[in-house]
């Protein structure tokens, strides 16, 4: 029998998961959910991110989060530059269905083969002064390898949630989507919106690949494994909503982490996968879509 | 009266909060030419594509020739002879005008000899000379020939050509006003959404005005040019 | 007779590949051929859906590898033929493929798209933790001793590949000269309007995903024979998702050439490059020209060749 200590610590630890999988799907709940871009290189810049964050860590010695905090600006430029491209090669001309799809599927390629060459297959992690610590609730252990990811990223979700609804150009990001006609009557130019939208979406995959090497070791082709889970996540949490996105993220971390322990860790990725076609399927709109 | 051939029955259609059409009914006969009026947003072309299949209603009713057609997916209402236009023409950009006929040709009309049935729709819309090129190289007017050529091509019993006329020039709207007399003169009821009053009073024997998604008249051309409703409803008293 | 011409065409390419082996015995040009050949059946199998369809599919490798596995499963219960492998895979395969378009396919395409993606990576992990078809560690598959008619067995699995290629070519072929292949580039071109044309389109799609899959299965189900030890790493490698669609998007999607030239021009330079230079940097050029390809030349090696012979004649 499985006991209800066992049946807790999962819960906790897949809370836990869950807060660091918000991170990595708040990407998509922009450039995908908001813009409609399909950003399926989303993951890999988040591996990316944790490259970087590996390769300050371990020559300077610098904090992983430090790192990830200060690449945000060239992430940020990184995401506007990619979109510029994609839109005067394919948005403008309307072929963004086959071929946008292609483009960010050569650029996932492109980059993790990169990483591949520089970095090799061997797996890599970082090393900083909180990670290994333990505090223990009851008879629940919270690992701080687990705990600071999931606080950041709930944090940098809050912190999207806000400027998307608090201030001009977050309204403007969220008004984009759906009409772009009325902007332009503002006099704002809906390009330069979306460019800055799809930056901030590329933004937060440094800060989400610092996360994602605290929690665990990297290797180039990791990204892979998140994009049927971020996805899943997105559009589970109904496409654009980014309260929606941080309880789906809650939602398949939990679940993840109970397939985990009730029947093997192997089975946790059919999970997500399980949860992508379900809500295809059976509700597109998402669990909290319009 | 004719057969009826198209019976709405209190169609209703919400897009979240906003309600689209609320429980609009008509009754349309064979070979009848149909004026649909309203102001923009009233509910037009969500009402064609609710008839149409390509949205599915909240509730009502929709029959065509005496079947129950309201969960029918596009293709089969397509295939029994209800085919409709789009109000920004939709060709298929890969392929040539004559092409472009083949498909519903092939798949709604089910024409053994497509190839020369084609050429005879061309002749008829004078299309013939751009036979081989494709939609990207047509002019304004040749584009809405050949969405109106790729639904009559489709075998239709009732056609409903959504604004096949706006932005045309004045002898523009007579040309394709003459080919929609002359098809259903060929026996094609035909429902025309439509701006233009001149084009629709001429054409309609009755016509049907919505506003906000209900339907406030219905009458002959005369009836709503005089209706205080409908003039309410266009001046926005 | 429409169908007699390509049934003519496969039958030829067989016995022109079984008089070739009579007469070349050096092993290594069998491997190369048919990892080329490979490709081509694969990047046929992905433009029937990507091309003619305008639907994306990530997860070649899943279809592929799936057929390697179901021939994994017959070969250890049964010792079944190869022939019988081969269809089995692609029956499996085409499975999949008619499942997952029946789950997405009601939707927009990316869905499709992102289901695909993720397809590969979870049926990676059940493979890996199915201890009968070897697990992580992997399957060794001894090839049979003899082979009636051929002296060498590589040289056996190099016809049944040109066999298999010349099919997925004709079948190709035939799509295009049909009605079928008029409807899916009406699906391709405008969904909404062709469904309003009389066009069946979810029927359409799924056929197109149920023949690309079950050919990219009938690719797959010969590879345990052909690499004699398989594992989950090197049946789910990302080169087949990427390669089946890069090589469509160089050689041009618009026919069934496209594939053809794509493959043996990009599938004959990495059997040279693998060669000469490592593999990863191999896969980085794949990756570059992919993308340089989609941004500047849309229509592929065959749509600029067309628009040069447009601007000749004039």
């Amino acid at each position: 029998m499985v006991s209800v200590n066992l049946l807790l610590n999962a819960v906790v630890a897949g809370l836990l998961v869950g807060g660091f999988y918000a991170a990595v799907t708040l990407g998509i709940s922009v450039t995908f959910g908001l813009l409609e871009v399909v950003n399926i290189a989303h993951p890999v810049f988040v591996i990316l991110g944790a490259y970087f964050v590996y390769a300050a860590n371990a020559t300077l010695g610098l904090d992983p989060l430090l790192t990830g905090a200060l690449l945000t600006p060239l992430f940020f430029g990184l995401g506007v530059g990619v979109y510029r491209l994609y839109y005067a090669c394919f948005e403008r001309k309307g072929e963004e269905a086959l071929r946008g799809l292609v483009f960010f599927f050569g650029l996932l390629f492109i980059v993790e083969v990169l990483l591949l060459l520089r970095y090799g297959v061997d797996y890599r992690l970082v090393e900083a002064p909180y990670l290994g610590k333990t505090i223990t609730l009851g008879s629940v252990g919270i690992a701080y390898r687990l705990l600071i990811p999931c606080l950041v990223g709930v944090g940098l979700t809050l912190a999207l949630y806000f400027f998307l609804s608090k201030t001009y150009y977050g309204r403007a990001i969220q008004g984009v989507a759906q009409d772009s006609l009325a902007l332009r009557l503002m006099g704002v130019n809906p390009v330069t919106v979306k460019a800055i939208a799809f930056g901030l979406g590329v933004a937060t995959a440094s800060l989400a690949g610092a996360l994602l090497i605290l929690i665990g070791p990297v290797e180039p082709s990791l990204g892979r494994e998140y994009i049927g889970r971020a996805f899943a996540i997105a559009v589970l949490g109904g496409l654009g909503s980014i309260g929606g996105t941080l309880v789906a993220a809650f939602l398949l971390g939990v679940a993840e982490s109970l397939t985990a322990t009730l029947y093997g860790p192997s089975w946790a990725l059919a999970v997500s996968f399980g949860a992508l076609l379900l809500v295809l399927a059976l509700r597109p709109s998402g669990l909290f879509g319009r | 009266m004719s057969e009826v051939l198209l019976e709405v029955q209190q169609v209703t259609k919400r897009f979240g909060g906003f309600q689209a059409l609320s429980e609009v009914s008509l009754t349309i006969h064979a070979g009848e030419r149909f004026g649909l009026i309203g102001p923009n947003g009233s509910g037009k072309t969500t009402l064609i594509n609710c008839i149409s299949g390509v949205l599915r209603p909240d509730a009502g009713r929709i029959r065509f020739r005496g079947l129950d057609i309201t969960a029918w997916p596009a293709h089969r209402r397509t295939r029994l002879g209800l085919v409709r236009t789009f109000q920004i023409p939709r060709p298929f950009m890969s392929m040539t005008v004559l092409q472009n006929l083949a498909v519903p040709l092939e798949y709604a009309a089910g024409h053994a000899d497509a190839g020369a049935q084609a050429w005879r729709l061309l002749e008829q819309l004078r299309l013939a000379d751009k036979a081989h090129l494709r939609p990207a190289e047509l002019t304004q007017i040749d584009l809405r020939k050949l969405e109106l050529a790729r639904a009559v091509a489709a075998r239709p019993v009732l056609l409903m050509a959504d604004e096949v006329m706006a932005g045309l020039s004045s002898g523009e709207v007579d040309e394709v006003l003459a080919i929609l007399f002359a098809l259903n003169a060929q026996g094609i009821a035909i429902v025309m959404i439509e701006h233009i009053m001149r084009a629709v009073m001429r054409f309609s024997e009755r016509i049907a005005v919505l506003d906000a998604g209900v339907r406030i008249a219905e009458g002959t051309p005369e009836e709503i040019a005089s209706n205080r409703d409908v003039e309410a409803a266009y001046l926005g008293v | 007779m429409r169908v007699l011409r390509p049934l003519a065409a496969v039958v030829a390419a067989v016995l022109l590949a079984y008089l070739l082996t009579t007469v070349v015995h050096n092993r290594y040009y069998y491997f190369a051929a048919y990892v080329v050949l490979q490709y081509v059946v694969l990047a046929t199998a992905w433009n029937i859906l990507g091309g003619y369809t305008g639907y994306v599919n990530f997860g070649t490798a899943a279809f592929f590898a799936l057929g390697a596995y179901t021939a994994v499963v017959l070969l250890k219960t049964w010792k079944a033929a190869l022939l019988v492998m081969v269809v089995a895979g692609g029956a499996v395969a085409g499975l999949l493929g008619l499942g997952i378009g029946y789950l997405t396919l009601r939707l927009k395409g990316v869905y499709f798209s992102i289901a695909t993606l993720a397809l590969a990576v979870v049926l990676q992990t059940l493979i890996m933790n199915w201890d009968y078809v070897g697990g992580a560690t992997g399957y060794y598959a001894i090839r049979p001793r003899t082979v009636p008619l051929f002296d060498d067995y590589v040289a056996f699995l190099f016809v049944v590949m040109v066999l298999l290629a010349a099919l997925s070519l004709s079948v190709a072929w035939a799509i295009e000269h049909s009605r079928l292949g008029r409807g899916l580039a009406a699906i391709r071109d405008n969904e909404e309007a062709a469904e309003c044309l009389g066009v069946p389109t979810l029927r359409l799609k799924l056929l197109a995903t149920t023949l690309s899959g079950a050919l990219m299965g009938m690719a797959g189900a010969p590879f345990p024979y052909f690499i004699t030890y398989i594992e989950p790493a090197s049946a789910f490698n990302l080169d087949y998702a990427v390669n089946s669609l890069a090589m469509p998007m160089i050689g041009g999607t618009a026919s069934w050439l496209g594939p053809l030239v794509g493959a043996v021009l990009l599938g004959t330079a990495q059997q040279v490059a693998t060669v000469t230079i490592s593999s990863e940097l191999n896969l980085l050029i794949v990756g570059v020209v992919l993308v340089a390809f989609v941004i500047l030349a849309p229509e592929g090696l065959l749509g600029l060749v067309r628009r040069r012979q447009q601007r000749r004649p004039a």
